[in-house]
């Protein structure tokens, strides 16, 4: 089975405090650690399962900047066979559907029977996958949390409210969005990572996707990003201060008022 | 304004909490406008549903057909492609329906797509503004969609105010007809109910909850110790349980358990709104989380800024000493 994995890059929000920037423009870039979103290495880690189990390859793939082969690199080192960065200035600024039609293009250039995405990213969107899937006829199935192979076909289980699972039977080629647990991704060592440090990875422009560049990019955004800020929620907690035995104290206090002791 | 269209969605015959929230985002949309209702499905429950709708909508759509007896968004795509104007600006729920249903739908409709909007600032000329949240609610930001070609917008789920008023005094249109070609690539199964676990967290009166700040599968041990000295259960967020560090029956949240307790401590949770959506009945919040700015603390009563794995044990011997 050929898999095709989308994956992004994205500031690690356990590593950073995401802060707007001074003039609400962006958050706050410089210093920020980046790493691979969560859900795209549970995807990575569900189709080199699927490999290793069917046979075939994985390629990994992703819209950026020359800092996004990183990230490649590093689903790479975890097990993936290819990666594939696309890369132009005229990418840049692209909203979901700009970046679901850069990865449409790639699709058709090369020949996939499975292409999975994170269920969802940093913007939280939960949109490529879908868009992609809509673009390319195909079959789609969102947060997915099992999969079975099944002659032609797949098995495959959604989760949805209350942790319940709804089992859909789901035609090849199709898209689905991977949904966190649905696997343990494997740890990547410093080892594995020095392994792939010198594999090539291609890189498409516009050009070579045959893609028109004023309808990707900003250019092409229906979605704008006008301001980013943090919302002023009101009053929020009463937070506690003073020392250890202080703020301990008052807890107690206020968890016997409310029932919070037996 | 081109006509504004709600998905509703249901079960056993009762239409999920959404359906009245929908109803206010579009009154924020088109304070005057005349919002249409599609219900689908089948049989007794579908005919209930549609009829409470009329409440609710100045016009209810009803599709009754085998194929729709279950949600399955592909079908559910299909119908609406047959049977909506090319312009029409459609709200869906922000849950897991309405994420398999909207960013394809936006494609298939060839409409702007606009995902888990939490409050809307309104529309000038073909633009919408709306507020949305990125980074787990860390931050918000101002997005603006171009919906003069129709648009999918998916509304976060509780985000907005329900409309109970129920003056629309609506009608209902079986459009059963008209429903077209619904084949699929995808066929739904079955539901396999979610785990029963040896603990039941929802029966419980206090919860000491840990979050990925507990950092180390070891470490939940403190929250046990701490839980042990109130005489409360340790529940937890999605994270801990993708770790497999505790069984899927301790989770909290929209893909979890509903709780309801009187005391609910959270500890290194950041606050998700996929986590907050599993707590109900308005218990005494307690935040203690290292990051002040977590968007725990703005739903919390009380917060305490903290290193978890310094201050728990501190707090259980305090208990212990009563
Ligand atoms: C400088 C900058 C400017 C931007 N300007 C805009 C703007 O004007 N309007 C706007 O709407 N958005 C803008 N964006 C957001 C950006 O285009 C988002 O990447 C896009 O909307 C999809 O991300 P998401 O988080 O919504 O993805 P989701 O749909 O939530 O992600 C789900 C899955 O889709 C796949 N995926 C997502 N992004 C990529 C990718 N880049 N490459 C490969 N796979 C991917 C992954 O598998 C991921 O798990 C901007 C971003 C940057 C950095
Ligand atoms: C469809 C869907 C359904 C979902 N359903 C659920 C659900 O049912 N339940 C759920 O919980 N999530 C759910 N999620 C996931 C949700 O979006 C969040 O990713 C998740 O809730 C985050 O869990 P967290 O707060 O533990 O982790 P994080 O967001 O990573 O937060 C960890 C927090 O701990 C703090 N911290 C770190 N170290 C320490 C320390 N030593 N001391 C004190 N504080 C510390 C940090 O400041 C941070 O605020 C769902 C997601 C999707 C897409």
């Amino acid at each position: 089975m050929e898999i095709l994995v989308c994956v992004k890059r994205v500031p690690d929000t356990a590593e950073n405090e995401i802060e707007v920037n001074r003039d609400g423009s962006d958050i706050e870039r410089d210093d920020l650690v980046y790493s691979v979103n969560e859900w795209d290495n549970y995807a990575v880690e569900e189709a080199i399962q699927l490999r290793d189990k069917v046979g075939g390859s994985v390629t990994v793939i992703t819209v950026g900047d020359d800092e996004s082969e990183e990230v490649l690199r590093r689903e790479m080192a975890m097990g993936a066979d290819n990666g594939l960065l696309l890369c132009d200035d005229a990418f840049e600024g692209s909203d979901g559907k700009g970046i679901a039609s850069l990865l449409k293009a790639a699709v058709e250039k090369g020949k996939y029977d499975l292409i999975l995405s994170g269920a969802l990213a940093d913007d939280g969107a939960g949109q490529v996958g879908g868009m992609l899937a809509a673009m390319l006829d195909y079959p789609y199935a969102s947060l997915v949390n099992k999969i079975e192979v099944a002659d032609g076909k797949l098995k495959v289980g959604r989760e949805i409210e209350g942790g319940n699972q709804e089992m859909n039977e789901i035609q090849l080629p199709c898209v689905l969005s991977i949904q966190t647990g649905i696997n343990e991704p494997r740890y990547v060592g410093i080892r594995g990572i020095r392994k792939v440090a010198s594999v090539e990875i291609p890189q498409h422009g516009a050009t070579d996707l045959g893609v028109d560049p004023t309808a990707v990019g900003a250019a092409g955004a229906k979605v704008k990003r006008v301001d980013y800020f943090v919302p002023d929620m009101g009053e929020g907690a009463e937070m506690l201060e003073g020392s250890t035995e202080e703020i301990t104290a008052k807890l107690i206090e206020l968890l016997k008022a409310k029932g919070g002791l037996k | 304004m081109a006509d504004i269209y709600a998905y509703i969605t249901y079960k056993g015959g009762v239409a999920d909490d959404s359906s009245l929230e929908l109803i206010a985002a579009a009154k924020k949309l088109d304070a005057g406008a005349a919002v249409t209702a599609i219900v689908t499905g089948s049989g007794a429950d579908l005919d209930k549903v549609a009829d409470d709708m009329a409440a609710s909508y100045a016009k209810v759509l009803k599709f009754n057909l085998d194929a729709l007896a279950y949600p399955n968004a592909e079908v559910v795509r299909n119908l609406m492609v047959n049977v909506l104007p090319a312009d029409a600006i459609v709200l869906v729920s922000h849950d897991t329906f309405g994420m398999d249903l909207g960013p394809g739908l936006s494609i298939k409709l060839e409409s702007t797509f606009i995902a888990d909007v939490v409050d809307i600032e309104g529309v000038d000329g073909g633009s919408l503004k709306v507020i949305r949240q990125e980074y787990s609610g860390m931050v918000s930001t101002h997005v603006t969609g171009d919906i003069s070609t129709g648009a999918v917008i998916n509304i976060r789920p509780g985000a907005f105010a329900p409309d109970e008023s129920k003056s629309a005094g609506g009608s209902v249109e079986d459009k059963s007809a008209d429903a077209g070609d619904l084949t699929a690539q995808r066929t739904f199964l079955e539901i396999v109910e979610a785990e029963v676990g040896d603990v039941d967290i929802t029966k419980s009166d206090v919860l000491v909850s840990v979050g990925r700040g507990i950092e180390d599968e070891e470490n939940i041990e403190i929250a046990e110790e701490l839980a042990k000295a109130m005489g409360a259960v340790v529940s937890c967020s999605r994270p801990i349980v993708d770790a497999k560090w505790l069984e899927k029956s301790r989770q909290v949240g929209t893909s979890g358990q509903t709780v309801k307790p009187k005391v609910y401590m959270a500890c290194g949770i950041s606050g998700s709104f996929q986590h907050l959506g599993g707590i109900k009945g308005s218990p005494f919040i307690v935040a203690i989380n290292k990051n002040v700015k977590a968007p725990i603390f703005q739903v919390a009563d009380v917060g305490i800024e903290v290193d978890i794995l310094e201050f728990l044990p501190e707090l259980t011997d305090a208990i212990n000493e009563l």
